[in-house]
C-alpha cells in the first residue's frame, strides 16, 4: 500500500506497514526489556482488556480526524505489543476476542474513511488489498458485486441482510458506507487474528511475562457455559409431535430431528425408535440412515444440525420467544455464565 | 417394476441411445465432473468419470440405464467418496417443475393409483372402490397448460437472471426436464464458487422470499416517513413498483393510498406479489451443490422422454420434439383412465385393455405405470 500516512497507521495499526514503522522509528523487537517499553505494555495490556470485555479500544477517537506524533507511536506500538502478549498466552479464546474487537475499531475508521472525499480511495484499497473484494463508488453509495456480497451477508441474520431486501442491478448490490465495511468485520477479524498467529516470538523480558500471566487469570472468565435448559427447541418438539401422532414427517424434518438427537450425545439405537410410527418405517433403513449421519457409517462425515435459517426455508421452524435470538436449535437453553 | 416392463423399456431405451449418438454429449469440464446412473429396479452408480462422448456412449450401450446423472460440480477428484472429493465449484443450477406450480388443471391429468391393489381413479376417493386401501400413489400425464406455465417460469427466472445478477443469455442453459418442467444451468465463474447457504439467498431473491416492508420505504412506526420505489428502479424495488402502480401517471395517487393503509396491509401484498411475481424455483436443487442432476440428451425413466435443449422456448413442444423413442407398434395392456397425446397424436383413454400403440407411446404409459407389457 503506497501513499499510507502514519495517521493510517493508528487507526490500521495491522497493516504489513506497521513493521517498516517500527524500525524507521529506530525501535528493536530485541530489547523489550527496556523501560522505554514500560508505558507501551502497560497501555498495549490495557488495550487488550478493553477488547476482551466486548468494548471497543480508543472509540473516543473515531471522530477526532488526526493523531499527534507521540501518539501515533503509541498506538502502533501498543497493538504490536498487544499481539505479542497474546499470542504469549496462547490461549485462542483471548485473541479471537481481540481481533473481534479491533476490527470493529478499524471498521470504524475505514467507515469514517469512506465518507470523506479525499479518504475514499485508500480505504477501498485496504479492502482489496486485504480481502480482494472490488468496491465500486456511485456518489455515495458503494457497490458490491452480488457473489461478494452473499457470501459475506449470509453469515447475519437480519432480514435486511437478505439479497431480497437490497438494492440490485446488473450483478450489484448497492450499499452505504457503514453496511460495506460491515460485511468485511469477520474478515478483518480473521485477519488480525492471523497476525496474531504468525507472529515470531521474541524472547520475553519480566515486565511481559507479568502481564501475560495476568491475561491467562483473565482468560478463565470467559470459559465456562452452562445449560439452563434441557427442553426441546420448538422445531424438535414439533417433529416429534408430528411422528408420535403417526403423521409423515417430510426428509428435511427427519434429518432435523435426527442431528439434533446426536448432537445432544444421542446414539442411534436411542434415536431409531422415535421414527417407528412414520407410515414409511423400515427398521433398516432407518438404522442406515442414521448411521450415515452420525457419520458410523458411508463417507464418515457427521452431519450438523441445519440452522434456523435453513428450517424456516423449509417451514420447520417453530421459533418462540425461548429461542432468544439463536441461529441454530442446538443453541436452544444454552447460555453463557459470563455473556 | 414387473420383468416383462423392464425389457420392453430397456430395449426401446438401447434403441435410442444407439440411434442418437448425435444428441448425447458429455457437458463442458467432463472430466472434473461426477457421473452416475440408475437401472430398473436397482439402486444408484455414482462417483464414476466419464471423460468424453466416446466414453459416454459405451457406457449407454453396455448399462443402458433408466436414468443417467451428472454433477453441476466440479472436483479435482470427481470418482473418489464424497468427503475427498475436493469440491472446486459448481454452476448454478434451477429446476422448475409443473407439480409445484399446483395449477387447478392438475386434477385433470392426475390419476390416483391404489398402493395396494394397483386400480386406478382419475379422482381422489378417500377409500379405494375395489379393495378399501387408503393409499393411493399419485401420477401425471403430460398437459400443454402445465408446459406453458412453467415457461412464464423459465422466461420471469431468465429475465431476472440477465438484469439483475448480470448474467449473460449465453452463459443460460435451457433443458425441457424429460417429464413435467424445465431444468437451467448457469455457468458464470463469478457464481460458481456460492456454497449452499449463498444459493439459498439467491433462490429466495429469485423467489421474492423473505422480502420486508422496510426494503420498500414502507416503515413500521411513523407512517408519515414512508415512501415508496419509483417505477424506473432496477431490480425487485422497481418490479415491485411497476406491479403496484399499474402507471407512470397513477403513482402519486396509489403511493397515497398505500402508505395510509399502512405496514401489515404492505406486508400482505409483498405476499401477494411473490405468488403471482417471485419465479418459482424448487429451492433444494439450486441450495445443494453435490447434485447429480439429470444429464440432457439421456431418457427420464419417470416417461421416456429426453431431457433435452430448447433453443426456441416460446415454440418449444415438449411432446413432439422430446419424444424420441421408435415408432413401431407394441402390444401393451393399457389402464390410462385419462388421455395422453404425443407426437400430435391423441391416444386413451384405456381401461385395462390390449392395444397396438407406436412404441414411444407404449413406453411412456409403462414408465408411468399406467400400463404393462403382455
Amino acid at each position: 500500500m503506497s501513499q499510507i500516512g502514519t495517521h493510517e497507521l493508528a487507526k490500521y495499526p495491522f497493516l504489513a506497514e506497521a513493521g517498516e514503522y517500527l524500525r524507521n522509528a529506530g525501535l528493536s523487537l530485541d530489547h523489550l526489556g527496556h523501560s522505554d517499553w514500560q508505558p507501551i505494555v502497560e497501555k498495549a495490556y490495557g488495550r487488550i482488556v478493553v477488547a476482551t470485555s466486548g468494548q471497543i479500544y480508543d472509540s473516543q477517537r473515531f471522530e477526532k480526524i488526526d493523531y499527534d506524533a507521540d501518539e501515533i507511536d503509541m498506538e502502533v506500538l501498543s497493538f504490536i505489543v498487544a499481539i505479542i502478549l497474546l499470542k504469549s498466552t496462547n490461549i485462542n479464546t483471548l485473541a479471537r476476542r481481540f481481533s473481534l474487537s479491533e476490527a470493529r475499531r478499524a471498521e470504524k475508521h475505514l467507515e469514517n474513511d469512506l465518507k470523506q472525499n479525499k479518504k475514499v480511495n485508500f480505504s477501498l484499497k485496504i479492502i482489496q488489498e486485504l480481502f480482494s473484494i472490488q468496491v465500486k463508488v456511485d456518489n455515495d453509495e458503494f457497490l458490491m458485486s452480488v457473489p461478494a456480497y452473499v457470501q459475506r451477508a449470509v453469515h447475519f441474520h437480519e432480514k435486511e441482510w437478505k439479497l431480497v431486501n437490497r438494492r440490485v442491478s446488473n450483478g450489484f448490490v448497492y450499499l452505504n458506507a457503514h453496511e460495506t465495511v460491515r460485511l468485511i468485520r469477520t474478515e478483518l477479524g480473521e485477519y488480525i487474528n492471523s497476525r496474531i498467529k504468525s507472529l515470531d516470538l521474541p524472547p520475553l523480558p519480566e515486565s511481559f511475562v507479568q502481564r501475560v500471566n495476568d491475561l491467562v487469570e483473565l482468560a478463565k472468565k470467559f470459559s465456562e457455559t452452562t445449560y439452563i435448559s434441557s427442553e426441546y427447541p420448538p422445531c424438535v418438539k414439533h417433529g416429534i409431535e408430528v411422528l408420535e401422532k403417526g403423521e409423515n414427517l417430510p426428509h428435511s424434518g427427519r434429518f432435523l430431528l435426527a442431528t439434533y438427537l446426536l448432537s445432544k450425545g444421542q446414539t442411534v439405537d436411542q434415536i431409531a425408535p422415535l421414527f417407528k410410527n412414520a407410515p414409511d418405517y423400515n427398521e433398516r433403513t432407518t438404522k442406515y440412515q442414521l448411521e450415515h449421519i452420525s457419520g458410523s457409517s458411508g463417507s464418515g462425515t457427521k452431519y450438523q444440525c441445519p440452522s434456523c435459517e435453513k428450517l424456516r426455508s423449509e417451514s420447520l421452524c417453530f421459533a418462540t420467544p425461548d429461542c432468544d435470538g439463536i441461529i441454530n436449535p442446538v443453541q436452544f437453553g444454552k447460555k453463557r455464565k459470563n455473556p | 417394476m414387473i420383468e416383462k416392463d423392464v425389457l420392453l423399456i430397456t430395449s426401446a431405451f438401447k434403441e435410442y441411445y444407439f440411434n442418437r449418438f448425435d444428441l448425447i454429449h458429455v457437458p463442458q469440464r467432463a472430466t472434473e465432473r461426477e457421473f452416475g446412473y440408475q437401472k430398473f429396479n436397482s439402486g444408484m452408480t455414482r462417483h464414476l468419470v466419464v471423460k468424453n462422448d466416446k466414453e459416454l456412449h459405451l457406457l449407454l450401450m453396455k448399462e443402458v440405464p433408466s436414468d443417467v446423472y451428472c454433477s453441476n460440480a466440479y472436483y479435482t477428484f470427481p470418482n473418489l467418496p464424497m468427503a475427498e472429493k475436493d469440491w472446486k465449484g459448481a454452476d448454478l443450477i434451477f429446476d422448475i417443475d409443473a407439480k409445484d406450480l399446483a395449477l387447478p388443471c392438475r386434477k385433470d391429468h392426475t390419476v390416483f393409483k391404489c398402493s395396494s391393489c394397483d386400480n386406478h381413479a382419475t379422482e381422489f376417493q378417500s377409500q379405494c372402490t375395489k379393495c378399501g386401501s387408503t393409499k393411493f400413489e399419485t401420477v401425471s400425464v403430460g398437459c400443454k397448460n402445465c408446459i406453458s406455465e412453467s415457461k412464464k417460469e423459465v422466461t420471469k427466472l431468465v429475465d431476472m437472471m440477465t438484469t439483475d445478477l448480470n448474467v449473460s443469455k449465453e452463459q443460460i442453459e435451457v433443458y425441457f426436464s424429460g417429464n413435467e418442467g424445465f431444468h437451467l444451468r448457469v455457468t458464470n465463474a463469478d457464481y460458481e464458487q456460492l456454497g449452499s447457504q449463498e444459493r439459498a439467498d439467491l433462490v429466495d431473491y429469485l423467489m421474492f422470499n423473505g422480502a420486508i416492508p422496510e426494503s420498500f420505504g414502507i416503515k413500521r412506526q411513523d407512517n408519515s416517513k414512508s415512501s415508496l420505489p419509483t417505477f424506473d428502479e432496477k431490480g425487485w424495488r422497481g418490479r415491485v413498483a411497476r406491479k403496484l402502480f399499474s402507471s407512470k401517471s397513477k403513482a402519486p395517487k396509489a403511493t397515497r393510498e398505500i402508505i395510509a393503509s399502512g405496514y401489515s396491509a404492505f406486508q400482505v401484498q409483498l405476499e401477494e406479489i411473490k405468488k403471482t411475481m417471485g419465479v418459482r424455483v424448487d429451492p433444494k436443487v439450486t441450495m445443494d451443490i453435490h447434485r447429480i442432476f439429470r444429464l440432457e440428451g439421456s431418457i427420464n425413466s419417470k416417461s421416456g422422454l429426453s431431457k433435452i435443449q430448447c433453443t426456441n422456448l416460446d415454440s418449444f413442444d415438449p411432446f413432439l420434439e422430446a419424444c424420441l423413442l421408435g415408432d413401431d407398434t407394441v402390444d401393451i395392456i393399457a389402464d390410462c383412465p385419462v388421455q395422453i397425446r404425443l407426437k400430435n397424436k391423441k391416444f386413451g383413454p384405456y381401461h385395462t385393455e390390449r392395444v397396438s400403440l407406436p412404441k414411444y407411446a407404449a413406453v411412456y404409459m409403462l414408465c408411468k405405470g399406467l400400463g404393462n407389457a403382455v
